[in-house]
């Protein structure tokens, strides 16, 4: 396929793409198989931002301090939500820079939208000020302004967030940090030992997974920020003596939450690795005293599973990509050792959580191709001469393919229930088409939109 | 307060205006930012980028690369990549960290022209204001590098359309419909800067007769044409109607007599004297060409609430510039009907009448297609008067 691009054409065939923004695993590099560069950014749009997450905490106001460039995407992210009653801005300007007087622009500004809010009638319960680089690299006196803004308005609960896109090799990445923050406003109260949270993720978690299952069938009462209707809700989480992560991005949210409320917070990473599968079961039922799942038979209903999904498959070509769940090389092993003609797999780098899966996918199937998503050849579309099936938007948009599996982050499932509803929903998407093009440009998917 | 925004939208920023400005002319745009203005700029405003390829990126600035001042980790990533996609031109926009910073722009486009020779471009947007200042430095920067000099004005009378981007003019056709109107109305559409416009057009900017500025970003240009070329220029939008007649007859006019009419309004400084009726918020050309349209057509007197400059010197005396939320809500006090984007809603008393009139440029795609092309249907507005 020849494409016009500037001032000659290029041929967008596999050699193209080869060069420099597709290898084969067998010759890949770990954590990192592409030479960062310029990044293009693909419409597929359905995870989560930091707008969508804040916006978990019920009846809690987001105001974000940035500059107009900044504010565009998430103002819109939150009108596109129906959610532009909960959201304000203040707009950074030049002049706020030179004059030094940030720390007063977070203040007064905040104040001021409060303000009206109130006399709407909307006064929140809570505020989640987002600042952004600009304050970073200003050396901005952040936590000076949340006392300020603390001392004025004692009635309102407020935390710092951030939008610090630049961070995001330096420390905890904004991802992190927003599901950190989250949690943040629970207040501290007196722990229950037969409550349990889950936390970290947007998505609810599925009620037929064996973690919801195995929590409920032990008569824990279980809390989870997606399902919390009121702020009064989210802030009964503040009871739970057993924190459960499951996403990796939620980890270190875990670990503070431990150390700020006094709760054991444990950290079972979602995963379609049968003894890692097991060994989590296992370690969740040992601390919430529940009889752990006949694994043996678990496994075999995954195993009949996979291989009903094969036959309807049969030997289609199958792409997955990063977006759809937090381990795809976990995904294409497990497809891969189960017969399916997995050949792609896009993702930009890998997690450490990975390294066991890319060395036995380089060892058992060195072919499979890693393709990157941001590589400055990816704005280009790719003549691959034969029809995908996809899971995940990314590799739906790259292979343009209306047969695709639509999750985002996991889409709410854990432990042997991910398997089996992993293969249900590729024979549907084997069976049936999706309109892809307009389902991967809404932003945040399962929160909500209008466009 | 100044600044502060409770409840309407922001309008797209000048690093987005650099963008939409310069998409189609097959050169390679970089966004000199950490993440998120890519996805920004492709979600939000820019309606063609799933359908047109194009080359715009970000640079992916990290914060190490920010403090050590490392400019040629961006020059070398945008040279590697530049031979290797061969655009007709760079340009390197700015964002706030490196406004923060004082990365040279200039020096950097300078750099990154010897090393490939690919013209190029630096623009020192800090994503600070609006698209409008953006897209008028984009649009002004080609017509200064690529309109040939030594040429020859077109035998039939000719017109370039300047400031036409998706950000005021979505994708339902106005852009076509401006240049239908044209031809229609006796002048040879010469070049559409930029939407619909090849880059080896732009070397024909020089020939036309006169030059129509359709939006605030399209000023620059014409200024910078009628410098180089003494090419007169008006501005306005064609819509249909008594206004569209009196804006043709202007049009002719500049182009037999070379006077430009920027500061002169079709109507004049006193055709409007209260803003007691009607408030068209938005972005200051096209809401004066519907404000007067509406005067011509109906009698009632309508202001512009320009709230995407904050000084536009075309304007008239009734008119404001009002760029921040407080700012609009008293200048829409005393108005009965108020014609805006459907984002600025939340800020309009419900005693007032709301007439909804969709800008890309501020509620990006969420009423994309409820956007109407004014010069066809200038009447379905006005209708609801």
């Amino acid at each position: 396929m020849l494409k016009r691009v500037g001032a000659s054409t290029i041929e967008c065939g596999a050699s193209f793409f080869r060069e420099g923004a597709a290898v084969a695993i067998g010759e890949a590099s770990f954590p990192a198989p592409f030479i960062s560069g310029l990044e293009y950014s693909s419409p597929a749009r359905g995870t989560w931002n930091i707008v969508h997450t804040g916006m978990l905490i019920p009846e809690a106001h987001e105001i974000f301090v940035c500059a107009a460039g900044c504010l565009r995407g998430v103002v819109l992210t939150a009108a596109e939500m129906n959610a532009e009653e909960r959201f304000s801005t203040v707009a950074v300007r030049e002049r706020d820079l030179l004059e030094g007087d940030m720390e007063q622009l977070i203040v007064e500004g905040v104040s001021d939208i409060i303000g009206k809010l109130t006399a709407r009638g909307k006064r929140p319960p809570a505020v989640l000020v987002y600042t952004s680089c600009v304050h970073h690299f200003s050396g901005c006196d952040i936590e000076a302004a949340y006392a300020a803004l603390k001392e004025r308005f004692p009635d309102i609960d407020f935390t710092d967030c951030y939008m610090n896109p630049i961070m995001r090799k330096s420390g905890l990445t904004p991802d992190q940090l927003m599901r950190s923050r989250l949690y943040s406003l629970i207040k501290p109260r007196e722990l229950n030992k037969d409550a349990v949270a889950i936390i970290g993720n947007d998505l609810p978690t599925d009620e037929d997974s064996e973690l919801v299952a195995l929590i409920k069938a032990s008569h824990k009462r279980l809390h989870e920020i997606t399902s919390c209707q009121t702020y009064e809700e989210y802030q009964n989480m503040g009871e739970a003596s057993l924190y459960i992560s499951y996403y990796p991005a939620a980890k270190a949210g875990g670990d503070e939450l431990s150390r700020r409320l006094g709760g054991r917070h444990v950290y079972l990473p979602f995963s379609l690795d049968y003894d890692e599968i097991e060994a989590e079961l296992d370690t969740l039922c040992g601390l919430i005293s529940a009889e752990p799942p006949n694994h043996a038979a678990k496994r075999e209903e995954c195993k009949k599973a996979l291989a009903e999904a094969l036959k309807v498959v049969g030997n289609t070509p199958i792409a997955v990509d990063y977006t759809a769940v937090p381990r795809p090389l976990g995904l294409c092993r497990l497809l891969l050792d189960a017969g399916f003609n997995v050949k792609r797999v896009y993702a930009d780098s890998f997690s450490g959580e990975e390294k066991k899966d890319f060395e036995l996918l380089k060892r058992s199937h060195p072919e499979l191709t890693v393709c990157a998503a941001v590589h400055a050849k990816m704005r280009f579309t790719e003549d691959v001469g034969e029809h995908y099936l996809a899971i995940g938007q990314k590799a739906a948009y790259f292979l343009n393919t209306d047969n695709f599996v639509n999750i985002v982050e996991g889409g709410g499932m854990f432990g042997y229930q991910a398997i089996i509803k992993l293969c249900t929903l590729i024979k549907e998407a084997r069976l049936n088409t999706k309109p892809m093009r307009e389902l991967v440009q809404i932003k945040g998917l399962g929160c909500g939109c209008c466009v | 307060m100044k600044q502060t925004a409770s409840f309407i939208s922001t309008y797209s920023a000048d690093v987005f205006g650099v963008c939409s400005a310069l998409f189609e002319l097959g050169g390679m745009v970089i966004m000199h930012d950490a993440s998120g203005c890519n996805s920004t700029y492709s979600t939000h405003d820019e309606p063609r980028w799933y359908d047109m390829e194009s080359m715009v990126y970000i640079s992916g600035l990290s914060e190490m690369e920010a403090i050590m001042g490392d400019d040629e980790k961006l020059i070398s990533d945008v040279v590697r990549d530049a031979k290797m996609l061969n655009p007709n031109f760079i340009a390197v926009a700015g964002t706030p960290i490196p406004a923060m910073t004082g990365f040279d722009f200039e020096a950097a486009a300078s750099v990154i022209e010897a090393r490939t020779g690919i013209p190029s471009f630096g623009f020192a947007t800090a994503g600070m204001e609006t698209y409008i200042k953006g897209a008028g430095m984009a649009l002004e920067a080609v017509v200064r590098r690529f309109a040939k000099r030594d040429i020859k004005r077109t035998e039939r009378l000719s017109c370039n359309i300047l400031g036409l981007t998706p950000l005021d003019f979505s994708i339902n056709g106005e852009d076509k419909s401006v240049a239908e109107r044209l031809r229609s109305s006796g002048f040879e559409p010469n070049v559409p800067l930029a939407m619909g416009c090849r880059f080896e057009e732009l070397q024909r900017l020089g020939a036309a007769h006169v030059n129509l500025v359709v939006s605030a970003a399209g000023i620059p240009a014409a200024r910078a044409l009628e410098s180089i070329f003494g090419t007169p220029y008006v501005l306005g939008l064609p819509a249909a109607g008594e206004y569209s007649k009196r804006l043709i007859s202007r049009l002719r006019s500049a182009a037999n007599s070379g006077a430009s009419h920027e500061k002169q309004t079709l109507l004049g400084q006193d055709a409007c004297k209260t803003r007691g009726g009607i408030a068209v918020i938005g972005e200051g050309v096209r809401s004066l060409a519907l404000a007067e349209a509406i005067k011509l057509d109906t009698g009632k007197d309508a202001c512009v609430v320009c709230a995407a400059e904050d000084n536009a010197p075309y304007l008239r005396r009734c008119d404001i510039c009002a760029p921040d939320e407080d700012d609009i809500i008293e200048a829409i006090s005393s108005a009965d009907t108020v014609i805006a984007d459907p984002l600025f809603k939340p800020i309009v008393p419900a005693e007032k009448r709301f007439i909804p009139l969709p800008h890309e440029a501020f509620s990006g795609r969420i009423f994309r297609k409820d956007i109407p092309d004014l010069v066809k249907d200038l009447g379905a507005v006005i209708k609801l008067l």
